[in-house]
C-alpha cells in the first residue's frame, strides 16, 4: 500500500516539475491569443532564454541574473513579434515559425563561439542555480500518515520558480477577467474595431499582451535551464512550447482549465517516465511512445469537436487594419 | 513609367531582393558577433558547395530534398493553407517508401521497386496530410495546429514502428534492414560511370530528375489546368472563389494531399538514394526548411529550384565550415533560414511604404483629380 501511495506521490511530484514550464507557457501564449496574436514563438522564447539564463548564470554565477537577462531576451523576441505582426501585418504563424527556427540555430552558433563546448553552456554549480526550497517543518510532519508524506514530497522542495507559476495561474484569471486592462485584452481579440471606435490603441493593446507573455516565457526558460537542468542542452525546450500551446487550446484559453491541461499533459510526460519498460498484468507493456503522443491526439481530437468544441478569440491570427 | 507600373515592379523585384538581402546582411552581423570573418567564410562556403565534384554532388543532393518540401509548401501556400506539417509528412512518407521496398519480393528488378517507393512515399505522405486537411474542411480545426500536432505524432509512431516493428534483428540502432541492392535509386556518377564519364562518388542520385519533373508538374497542375485555377482562386479570395462555383472543401483535401505526397518523396532522395535503409530523423529540418524555400521563391516552381539551390549550397558549405573553421557549425543556415522567414515572410512588406513613398510618390494631380471625382 504504501509502496503505491509514495510512487503515486513520486510521478504527481514529477508531474508539478514537468508542468511548470508548461504552466508558464501557456500563460504567456493566453495573454497573446487573448489579444488577437497567435503565438507559435513560444518555443522558440523559451529556449532562447533558456540560452540566456544558462549563460549567464554561468558567467555571472547568479540564477537571479541569468533570470533577468532571460526575461529580457524573450522580451525582445516577443517584440519581435509584435512589429512583424502587429506594426507591419505580418502574417502571425509564419513570424512565430520564424522565430522558432532562429533561435534553434542562434543558440547554438553562440553558445560554441562563447564557450567552445559544442553549444552547450558550462555546468552550473549550485550556487547559480535556483535549488529546492523545503517548506518549514517537512520533515517533521512527514511521520503524520497520508497528509504528512504529501505535504513532504509534493508541495514542500520544489524551487522558487515553480511555486511561481502556481501562483501566476490566478493572477493571470484576476488580471483577465478583473481587471480594466483584462477587459481591454479580451475585447481586442474578440472584435478591435469596438475597442478601436471606444478611442483604445489596439496596437498598444496588443504589445502589451506580447510583452506580458514575453515576460512569462523569459521565466519559463530560466526554469528550464536554471532550475530544472543545470546548463543549457541542444534544443532543450524539445517541443514543449508547442505542448503549451496544445494545453492553451484544450485548456479552451481558460487561465484555471489551461492549468489543469498543462497538468494533464505533465502527467503523461511523468507517466511515460515511469512506465518505460513496466509490464502491467493484463495489458502488457505500454508503449511509451502512445503515451507520448496522447497530448497531441487529444488535442487533435478535441479540436476537431469530437469532445466538446474549442472556439479561439474570434479575431486571433489577423492583423488589425484601422479604418480610414 | 506611370504609377502602377512602378508598384509592379516595387512589388515583384524590388521588395524580395531588398529583403533578401536583409537576411543576408543579418546574417553577416552573426558571423561578426561570433568574430567570424564572413567574406573568409563565404569563401570556405562556397569552395565546399563548388569547390570540387564531391562537394557538388552534395550541394545539389541537398537541394533535392529543399525541391520537394519547398514545391510542397508552395502548393499549400496557393491555396491559402499553411502547411507546417511537411516535417511529419516527409518522415511517415519514408515509412511509405521503406514498407513499399521491404514487402515486396526482393528478387524483383529495379523498374518495380523504384515506381513503388515513389508511390508508397506519395501515399503515405499525402495520407498524414489528409487527415489534417479533412479535419480542417469538415471538421473546422485549423490546418496550422493540427500540422503541428501531426509533425509529433509523426515522431512518436516513427520511433515505435521503427524499435518495435521493422528494427533490424540483432541490431541495437533502430534502423531497417537494408534495402535489396536492385531497389536502389541509381547514383549519378554510377550513371555517368555506364556512359563514360567518370565523376567523384557522392550521394548524388536520380532522384533530383524527380525533383525538377515534380517541379514542371507543379507548375502546369497549378497554372495550365481547371484545378490549378480553382486552387489559385480559393488562396486569392475565397468568398469569390465560393460564388464561382469551387468548392473550397474539396481544394482544401486536394490541396493537402498533393502538398503531403511531395513532401513525402523527401524520403525517396534520402532513403532510397542514398540511406538505402530506413533511419531515424532522416528528415530533421526539411520539412521547415520548405517554408523558407517557399517564401524566397515566391512559391513558384521556378523560384523555388533557386532557393532550394541557395539552401543546398548553404547546407554543404556549411559542414565544410564547421569543419574548416572553429568555434562554428552548420547550424548557422539554419539561422539563415530563420532569417529568409522572417525578412522573406514575415516583414514581407516592411520596405513596401517607404519605397513606395520615395519611388512611386501619388501625382499631386491625380490625388486632387480622385477626391473631385
Amino acid at each position: 500500500m504504501s509502496d503505491i501511495f509514495l510512487t503515486v506521490l513520486l510521478t504527481l511530484d514529477a508531474t508539478v516539475r514537468v508542468s511548470t514550464p508548461l504552466i508558464l507557457a501557456a500563460m504567456a501564449g493566453l495573454f497573446a491569443e487573448r489579444s488577437g496574436v497567435v503565438d507559435i514563438g513560444l518555443e522558440g522564447k523559451m529556449l532562447a532564454s533558456a540560452f540566456a539564463a544558462a549563460s549567464v548564470a554561468a558567467v555571472v554565477g547568479s540564477p537571479w541574473a541569468g533570470l533577468g537577462v532571460a526575461v529580457i531576451v524573450s522580451c525582445a523576441l516577443a517584440m519581435l513579434h509584435g512589429f512583424a505582426t502587429i506594426t507591419h501585418r505580418g502574417d502571425q504563424i509564419v513570424s512565430g515559425m520564424a522565430i522558432n527556427i532562429l533561435v534553434g540555430g542562434l543558440t547554438i552558433i553562440l553558445g560554441l563561439a562563447w564557450f567552445h563546448q559544442g553549444g552547450l553552456t558550462p555546468a552550473l554549480n549550485n550556487d547559480s542555480r535556483f535549488l529546492s526550497i523545503t517548506l518549514p517543518y517537512a520533515e517533521q510532519l512527514a511521520y503524520i500518515p497520508v497528509l504528512g508524506p504529501i505535504y513532504k514530497e509534493l508541495i514542500s522542495g520544489h524551487n522558487i520558480l515553480v511555486y511561481l507559476a502556481f501562483a501566476v495561474v490566478p493572477m493571470v484569471w484576476w488580471v483577465v477577467f478583473r481587471t480594466r486592462f483584462g477587459l481591454r485584452l479580451r475585447a481586442v481579440g474578440e472584435n478591435p474595431t469596438a475597442v478601436d471606435t471606444a478611442g483604445l490603441s489596439v496596437i498598444k493593446l496588443r504589445y502589451k499582451a506580447l510583452l506580458v507573455g514575453g515576460v512569462l516565457c523569459g521565466v519559463a526558460g530560466a526554469y528550464i535551464a536554471t532550475a530544472h537542468n543545470a546548463q543549457f542542452t541542444r534544443d532543450m525546450t524539445a517541443g514543449q512550447g508547442y505542448i503549451a500551446l496544445a494545453a492553451l487550446i484544450f485548456g479552451k484559453w481558460r487561465p484555471l482549465t489551461v492549468m489543469l491541461a498543462c497538468l494533464l499533459f505533465g502527467f503523461l510526460d511523468a507517466l511515460a517516465v515511469r512506465l518505460q519498460g513496466v509490464i502491467i498484468p493484463g495489458i502488457g507493456e505500454i508503449p511509451v511512445q502512445f503515451i507520448e503522443a496522447t497530448p497531441y491526439l487529444l488535442t487533435v481530437i478535441l479540436l476537431a469537436g469530437f469532445i466538446g468544441r474549442a472556439i479561439p478569440p474570434k479575431a486571433s491570427g489577423m492583423a488589425y487594419v484601422k479604418e480610414r | 513609367m506611370n504609377r502602377d507600373t512602378r508598384i509592379t515592379w516595387i512589388n515583384r523585384l524590388l521588395l524580395p531582393l531588398l529583403n533578401i538581402l536583409t537576411a543576408f546582411a543579418v546574417t553577416a552581423v552573426v558571423f561578426w558577433l561570433i568574430d567570424v570573418n564572413p567574406i573568409e567564410a563565404a569563401e570556405v562556403l562556397l569552395y565546399g558547395a563548388f569547390g570540387y565534384e564531391e562537394g557538388i554532388g552534395y550541394t545539389i543532393y541537398y537541394t533535392t530534398n529543399f525541391i520537394f518540401t519547398g514545391l510542397a509548401v508552395a502548393v499549400a501556400f496557393h491555396a491559402g493553407l499553411f502547411n507546417i506539417g511537411g516535417e511529419g509528412q516527409a518522415y511517415v512518407g519514408g515509412l511509405g517508401a521503406g514498407l513499399a521496398i521491404l514487402f515486396l519480393d526482393p528478387t524483383l528488378g529495379a523498374w518495380v521497386f523504384i515506381p513503388a517507393s515513389i508511390i508508397g512515399a506519395l501515399v503515405f505522405g499525402g495520407l498524414w496530410a489528409l487527415i489534417p486537411a479533412y479535419l480542417q474542411a469538415y471538421r473546422g480545426s485549423h490546418i496550422v495546429i493540427t500540422t503541428i500536432m501531426f509533425n509529433f505524432l509523426a515522431a512518436s509512431l516513427m520511433v515505435y514502428v521503427m524499435v518495435h516493428v521493422l528494427r533490424e534483428t540483432g541490431q541495437m540502432t533502430p534502423q531497417s534492414e537494408l534495402f535489396p541492392t536492385n531497389s536502389w535509386m541509381p547514383f549519378v556518377h554510377d550513371v555517368a560511370a555506364g556512359l563514360g564519364y567518370s565523376i567523384e562518388a557522392s550521394p548524388l542520385n536520380l532522384s533530383v530528375l524527380l525533383a525538377l519533373v515534380c517541379a514542371v508538374l507543379v507548375w502546369f497542375f497549378l497554372w495550365q489546368t481547371r484545378w490549378g485555377y480553382a486552387i489559385r482562386a480559393t488562396g486569392k479570395n475565397g468568398t469569390a472563389a465560393v460564388y464561382g462555383g469551387i468548392k473550397p472543401k474539396r481544394i482544401i483535401i486536394v490541396v493537402m494531399c498533393i502538398s503531403g505526397a511531395l513532401a513525402g518523396l523527401v524520403s525517396i532522395n534520402e532513403l532510397v538514394g542514398y540511406q538505402h535503409r530506413l533511419i531515424m530523423d532522416f528528415h530533421l529540418g526539411y520539412g521547415f526548411g520548405g517554408i523558407a524555400v517557399a517564401l524566397m521563391g515566391r512559391n513558384h516552381p521556378l523560384g523555388i529550384i533557386v532557393a532550394a539551390l541557395l539552401f543546398g549550397t548553404l547546407y554543404q558549405g556549411g559542414a565544410e565550415l564547421a569543419f574548416e573553421m572553429s568555434g562554428i557549425s552548420r547550424d548557422i543556415v539554419v539561422v539563415m533560414q530563420g532569417l529568409v522567414i522572417l525578412f522573406c515572410g514575415a516583414l514581407e512588406y516592411m520596405y513596401r511604404p517607404w519605397l513606395i513613398r520615395h519611388l512611386a510618390p501619388v501625382d499631386q494631380q491625380q490625388e486632387t483629380a480622385g477626391v473631385t471625382a
